[in-house]
């Protein structure tokens, strides 16, 4: 392989892990650092797409809205607003509920959400899906792999915002009072915290974050249809966080590129090596060996490869010494 | 109208067997199982297996069209689903008990599992459609304008005749009431001399057992697909919900209610939406009663 198609391959490579990052970022904020368990995140990751698929696709027939041919960044804000408008009804309804209720609704929303855009026609044209969705700087340059190294720039800068917010946030009063509620609900509300606002608000954060990573897949990809949005990509997106170190924004970016690093690696692998006729197969060994992954990380690494840093406040931390990391899951 | 209310009522049926298994280890193991679908699909699938083993078809009771072939592969299959179900808790969910995971954690494993036990359906069976047979089904007319098959009728009269053995099972034997004990009070009744491991298997076996025979008449009425169980989960959950989540008779009415809501939603033209239907009912009944309409106020 010659360094330009390598190069090509790695940029290619990078951006949709980075699209993966950002979802996991999103769903740290929810479940790393709050303890929400999103069963959904696929839900808010098309709501995203479809917006900005919206927004900045071109006029097709028969569709009720469509057309506007906004810019990129534009499409992007609507995700970000799309999702957390979402966000916010499905979170003012199920997070009064206790905790496992909440996993089994956002299941049923993801549902809900994927129903809509296969039967939806006149929004999202079902099946067919949107298509010709405009890719930022591809007038530039004649060459896919200067477009794409522009698209990269774009999701690393997405992926800093994202991750400065993130962390602007949890290292804030406001994060403390996340992280005391996912250790100890009953201590945050004993505290006078209204822990449903609090839980709210993160929701919210993550799943305008899981939005613009929608968006940043549909305009890279440029065509999405209700076939993107699968239960699979919620489950890749978890093991990605427990893989990388839930409760901690690095770790979640880190996840997302070495779980898509082993995700895409063992496809060519099977693709490969494997006669075409046992691929279909080979596909489910596939699935079935990332399941195992998921439940072997469970059972003897909980706290992932990074584990979460014991932050009192922006300033201050505690040396690694005292208390040391956490697990997988809230009072784990 | 009779119509939707006796399809909503045979989907119920098998919504009701497969919610008990999740309403049992809800309650008594303490978290929601994403895997229980899969329960249900590899149950079936191992009916299929034995049903074409013995080669002789499925046999027909007077106007049913299934007879003793599917009758005699519905035990096997229940012991060697349960065998399967008792090795993974051994090897997963025990080993997180063991380790106090909370009941996320739990869900996530299931959640796992349930991936993985799709893709193994589809590795040894295939992805395609199976049917146990291919017979023309005959119905008949119930009540004015309202048809229903006799298969249907028999997987109703199952069902309900199952419900009522299990009734029985734990309210009248030592093990039911062990396991409404550990519902009730895991700590106490340990401190009473339950063997909790005991109630523990018996939960998995119960719960498995109700969810191969729900999946195999599921695969009798429709068809079996990997994907049959998955399917069933989001509904079976509402079940479990609606009914308040703490009580079997409560999931068994949650399951009815289900049932009717999904045939009705077909009938006001909402085929397409139909499981969206079903869930935003559901939620909004728990915005007025977030406890579920039998559940008691935590």
């Amino acid at each position: 392989m010659d360094f330009l198609s390598l190069l090509s391959f790695l940029t290619f490579f990078l951006i949709v892990a980075s699209v993966y990052s950002v979802a996991c970022l999103g769903l740290n904020m929810q479940w790393g650092f709050t303890g929400l368990f999103n069963v959904g995140v696929v839900g808010f990751f098309a709501i995203g797409a479809y917006a900005s698929a919206i927004l900045t696709g071109p006029d097709y027939p028969d569709t009720l809205l469509g057309g506007f041919g906004l810019p990129v960044i534009v499409g992007f804000a609507g995700a970000v607003i799309a999702a957390g408008l979402a966000g916010l009804l499905v979170g003012f309804v199920t997070l009064r509920l206790r905790e496992d209720f909440l996993a089994i609704s956002t299941f049923g929303i993801a549902i809900s959400i994927q129903l809509v855009a296969l039967n939806f026609s006149r929004l999202t044209r079902g099946p067919d899906g949107l298509y010709s969705l405009p890719k930022p700087f591809s007038g530039v340059s004649t060459s896919v792999l200067v477009d794409n190294l522009f698209y990269l720039a774009i999701c690393a800068v997405s992926i800093g915002v994202v991750y400065w917010g993130l962390e602007r946030m949890v290292r804030s009063p406001w994060g403390r009072v996340l992280r005391a509620i996912r250790e100890d609900e009953t201590a945050a509300l004993a505290l006078g915290k209204n822990v449903f606002r609090y839980r709210l608000q993160a929701f919210v954060v993550g799943c305008a974050v899981m939005g613009l990573s929608g968006a940043l897949y549909a305009n890279f990809v440029g065509f999405i249809s209700p076939q993107d949005f699968i239960p699979i990509f919620t489950f890749q997106v978890f093991i990605m966080l427990i893989v990388g170190g839930s409760g901690n924004n690095l770790g979640a970016i880190l996840g997302g590129v070495v779980v898509w690093a082993l995700w895409s690696g063992s496809g060519a692998l099977i693709a490969g090596i494997l006669p075409p006729t046992i691929q279909t197969q080979a596909a489910s060994v596939r699935i079935v060996l990332i399941g195992l992954g998921l439940v072997l990380m469970l059972l003897y690494r909980p706290a992932g490869i990074l584990r979460e840093k014991r932050i009192v406040s922006q300033e201050a931390r505690l040396p690694d010494g005292v208390a040391g990391g956490r697990a997988a899951g809230p009072g784990d | 109208m009779m119509q939707f209310v006796l399809n909503g009522l045979v989907l119920a049926s098998t919504i009701a067997l497969g919610a008990v298994g999740l309403s049992m280890t809800y309650n008594i193991l303490r978290f929601a199982n994403f895997a229980h679908g899969e329960v249900i699909a590899i149950g079936a699938y191992f009916s299929l297996a034995v049903v074409t083993l013995i080669g002789a078809g499925v046999g027909s009771i007077g106007p049913i069209a299934f007879g003793w072939p599917l009758l005699v592969s519905l035990p096997i299959s229940i012991f060697v689903t349960s065998m399967i179900i008792l090795l993974v808790d051994a090897l997963v969910f025990r080993q997180l008990r063991n380790k106090n995971a909370t009941r996320i954690t739990l869900i996530m494993a299931a959640f796992g599992l349930s991936l993985m036990g799709r893709s193994l359906i589809t590795l040894f069976a295939g992805g395609d459609p199976k049917y146990y047979e291919f017979s023309i089904r005959k119905v008949f007319e119930l009540f004015p304008g309202a048809k229903i098959g006799p298969d249907e009728l028999a997987v109703m009269g199952i069902a309900a005749s199952a419900f009522i053995g299990l009734y029985f099972y734990l309210s009248r034997t030592i093990m039911g009431k062990s396991m409404r004990a550990v519902a009730e009070n895991p700590v106490l009744a340990r401190i009473n001399g339950i063997d909790t491991r005991q109630v523990i298997r018996w939960t998995w076996i119960i719960g498995t057992a109700f969810a191969t025979v729900g999946g195999t008449f599921l695969g009798h009425i429709e068809q079996l697909r990997p994907e049959m169980g998955f399917d069933l989960l989001l509904l079976m959950f509402a079940a479990l919900i609606l009914g308040g989540a703490g009580n079997l008779y409560g999931t068994v009415l949650g399951a009815i209610l289900v049932g009717l809501i999904d045939s009705m939603s077909v009938a006001i033209g909402l085929s397409a939406y139909r499981a969206a239907v079903v869930f935003m009912v559901i939620m909004l009944i728990l915005l007025v009663r977030p406890q579920g309409l039998l559940g008691e106020k935590a």
